[in-house]
């Protein structure tokens, strides 16, 4: 056990916990029943962008580090694949994109645990055709703060099960999942590129039903850009390509890699709102005026920021959030009105990312509902976020939109009980699972997610 | 718990009315920020205060706790009713103080002992009891307001310059300690600031505001630094004043 100083993936909000491994299931067990009365959480990559997956003055409990890809069981005929939590995407579809399955749900990056993705119940860019992680889970193994390991699905303890999906962490630590994967002919994806000269062009594209023909669409959109060019974009569709569509004899060749890392010091304010304007035009004159289609890989197209180690280093000390928030499909004014303030405040994202979602699940706290998700990075050291970001809040809540807990640092816990209708019936679930009170993080005292014991 | 913008939930003041704790705190209140506890000797002066700092509109609750500077019996206790009120403490501002400017106190000795223990003891006791909760938190920063006059003590305000001498070394070795455990202290060391309590004092050389005392504190709160010196200029001026041989120190027309 280690006193550790530890923040989420934005590198802000830094707290000092007791760090645990738990080689085995005896230990980890031993370790809940002895964590003291801060409290405890799961903490599997640390990807989470702000304090999910932290526990000040209390124990994190993490996985052993080891890869783990020969705990993976593929059934190579069905696809369906069971393996401890603490395994990562990344390992997941080394072992499995060869034989033919891809995951069913992937987020911006592969280096985040199978546990973690049940608990933020991730979505990527396919969700308008096929729902976020938690849809595609058969079942789990969580462990109660009782010390009793339970197996969870949507038929046999369902209210637990969906409790536990988007609970972020809070219902028990999820020791083992089974996911159903997703079938592919080959490790490529066929991609169809297209720019998009302002924001209502971007919309119209990704409303019209050419979006349902594509399993994955997600728009890059220029934030720095205003007036006639406001919201302006790169559009980007893709299907897995079929065994025929590419060229070799191993069509399912799979070997991602990680070329560059960020150097270990970085200035505050590398990334302004110049550098930044200067690399959204560069981005939006690479993509073709005319729509373009080609191969690209799967890390290319699902992962291009995992070819950069460390990049959340590039925000230098001050670190950064990710803002991400949902607006019902109707309310496109409200993402034109936010778009433009940003603008307007000279507030650079680097990263600026609009999705089509489709309808939410089962989960009382999944964060997608059939809407715009907008997401930012945002460099936090500015003075004027904070109050920007809340007036954006205000628009958002107003419009009956709601903020993604995997990403949030900043709401306040009145914008979640807003935003979140079925938020006291998750709570009453979440005591029932959890009597004794032992699962906290950061993010749930700052939400008063749960009653805090002190 | 505060945020990943640096914004503070829960801030606490102690010295509710002093003139540069209340300006740091306004300054502080910005989206994010739920709690305000003020800590003071007189609540409804305190009070009134607040009503013209902050507007009845605003998110943040205001709790008042009342407390009494020289009670070092009572300070663990007083903690204790603040963090069951608002729970974790994201900001502590200790900012109350004597400065005991119209005692003789060679004439008056025991009035130098009140000095000493509103500003030395019972703040020390404060300041370890606020450190065990952050210690046990995990995080959290404790601002204490000192004052150059401990830098280097001199005859016309040695008995409040020497507390603070005291008690800013004191708070400098709690900080080394917090650090080891994710919380921290920042020792601010402002010159002669044109307030309340120093009302109809001869300004010193270099005299400064609340206002702008404030500024410079928020700033180091949001960073992570262990000493603060406003104006900055006081930091090389006190490098060599502390050089100087007390013969001549002495002889300096300092006031």
């Amino acid at each position: 056990m280690t006193r550790q100083r530890i923040s989420g993936w934005g590198r802000t909000a830094w707290t000092t916990a007791d760090v645990v491994t738990a080689e085995n299931a005896a230990e980890l067990a031993r370790l809940v029943s002895a964590s003291h009365r801060r409290g405890a959480i799961a903490r599997g990559l640390g990807r989470a962008y702000g304090a999910a997956a932290q526990n000040a003055g209390g124990t994190v409990i993490t996985c052993a580090q080891d890869d783990g890809s020969t705990q993976i069981q593929l059934d190579v005929a069905t696809g369906v694949v069971t393996a401890p939590a603490g395994i990562s995407l990344d390992t997941l579809l080394r072992v499995c994109v060869p034989n033919g399955w891809f995951v069913p749900v992937t987020p911006g990056t592969r280096f985040v645990t199978l546990g973690g993705a049940v608990a933020s119940d991730v979505h990527g860019k396919n969700h308008h055709v096929d729902g976020s992680f938690g849809q595609h889970v058969v079942s789990i193994k969580v462990l109660l703060s009782s010390g009793q390991e339970v197996v969870l699905s949507p038929t046999e303890n369902a209210s637990w099960f969906w409790a536990t999906v988007g609970g972020m962490g809070l219902t028990g630590i999820v020791t083992e999942v089974t996911v159903r994967m997703l079938q592919v002919e080959s490790s490529q994806v066929i991609v169809e590129t297209r720019r998009l000269a302002h924001l209502d062009d971007v919309i119209g594209a990704m409303s019209d039903s050419s979006d349902d023909h594509f399993r994955y669409s997600v728009a890059w959109v220029d934030m720095l850009a205003s007036g006639r060019t406001l919201g302006r974009g790169v559009l980007t569709r893709g299907n897995h390509a079929r065994a025929s569509d590419v060229t070799g004899n191993e069509p399912c060749r799979y070997d991602p890699k990680v070329r560059l890392a960020a150097p270990p010091w970085v200035p505050n304010g590398l990334l302004n709102k110049f550098t930044v304007r200067a690399f959204n035009e560069a981005w939006y004159r690479k993509a073709p005026a005319k729509s373009h289609v080609g191969l690209e890989s799967i890390p290319a197209f699902f992962h291009p920021l995992d070819g950069v180690r460390q990049w959340n280093a590039l925000y230098g000390s001050n670190g950064f959030i990710q803002y991400q928030f949902i607006v019902p499909l109707d309310r496109v004014d409200v993402l034109r009105t936010v778009i433009g303030q940003f603008a307007d405040a000279g507030v650079a994202s680097f990263l600026a990312v609009l999705k089509r979602m489709g309808p939410s699940n089962a989960a009382p706290m999944s964060f997608p509902t059939e809407g715009w998700t907008l997401t930012l990075d945002l460099a936090a050291g500015s003075a004027r976020l904070p109050g920007l970001l809340d007036h954006v809040d205000d628009l958002v809540l107003d419009a009956g939109g709601r903020h993604y807990l995997a990403k949030d640092a900043h709401v306040s816990a009145h914008a979640v009980e807003r935003a979140y209708p079925r938020l006291a019936e998750w709570k009453a679930v979440r005591d029932d699972m959890d009597p004794r009170g032992l699962w906290i993080s950061d993010l749930a005292r700052r939400l008063k997610l749960v009653e805090e014991h002190t | 718990m505060k945020n990943g913008l640096g914004v503070s939930q829960n801030i606490v003041l102690f010295g509710g009315t002093s003139d540069i704790g209340c300006e740091i705190v306004s300054q502080m209140i910005q989206p994010g920020v739920a709690n305000v506890v003020l800590v003071s000797r007189d609540i409804d002066a305190a009070s009134a205060r607040w009503a013209n700092i902050m507007p009845d509109t605003s998110d943040v609750n205001v709790h008042h706790v009342r407390f009494d500077g020289q009670d070092a019996d009572a300070m663990v206790d007083v903690v204790a009713e603040i963090v069951d009120e608002i729970g974790d403490l994201d900001v502590v501002v200790v900012a109350h103080a004597l400065l005991g400017a119209d005692v003789n106190f060679l004439r008056s000795p025991r009035e130098a002992a009140v000095v000493a223990n509103v500003n030395y003891g019972a703040t020390m006791v404060l300041l370890l009891a606020l450190g065990e909760r952050m210690r046990q938190q995990g995080y959290g920063r404790i601002c204490l307001l000192s004052s150059v006059a401990g830098a280097r003590v001199r005859w016309s305000n040695a008995v409040y310059g020497s507390t603070k001498a005291g008690i800013d070394q004191f708070a400098l070795a709690l900080d080394g300690e917090l650090r080891r455990h994710g919380a921290s202290l920042l020792v601010v060391r402002p010159g002669f600031v044109t307030t309340k309590m120093t009302a109809g004092m001869k300004k010193a050389p270099l005299s400064t505001t609340p206002d702008v005392v404030a500024k410079a504190t928020v700033k180091a709160i949001r960073g992570t630094g262990s000493v603060l010196w406003t104006p900055a200029a006081f930091r090389v001026i006190f490098a060599l004043f502390r050089l100087l041989p007390e013969s001549i120190w002495r002889r300096l027309p300092l006031g």
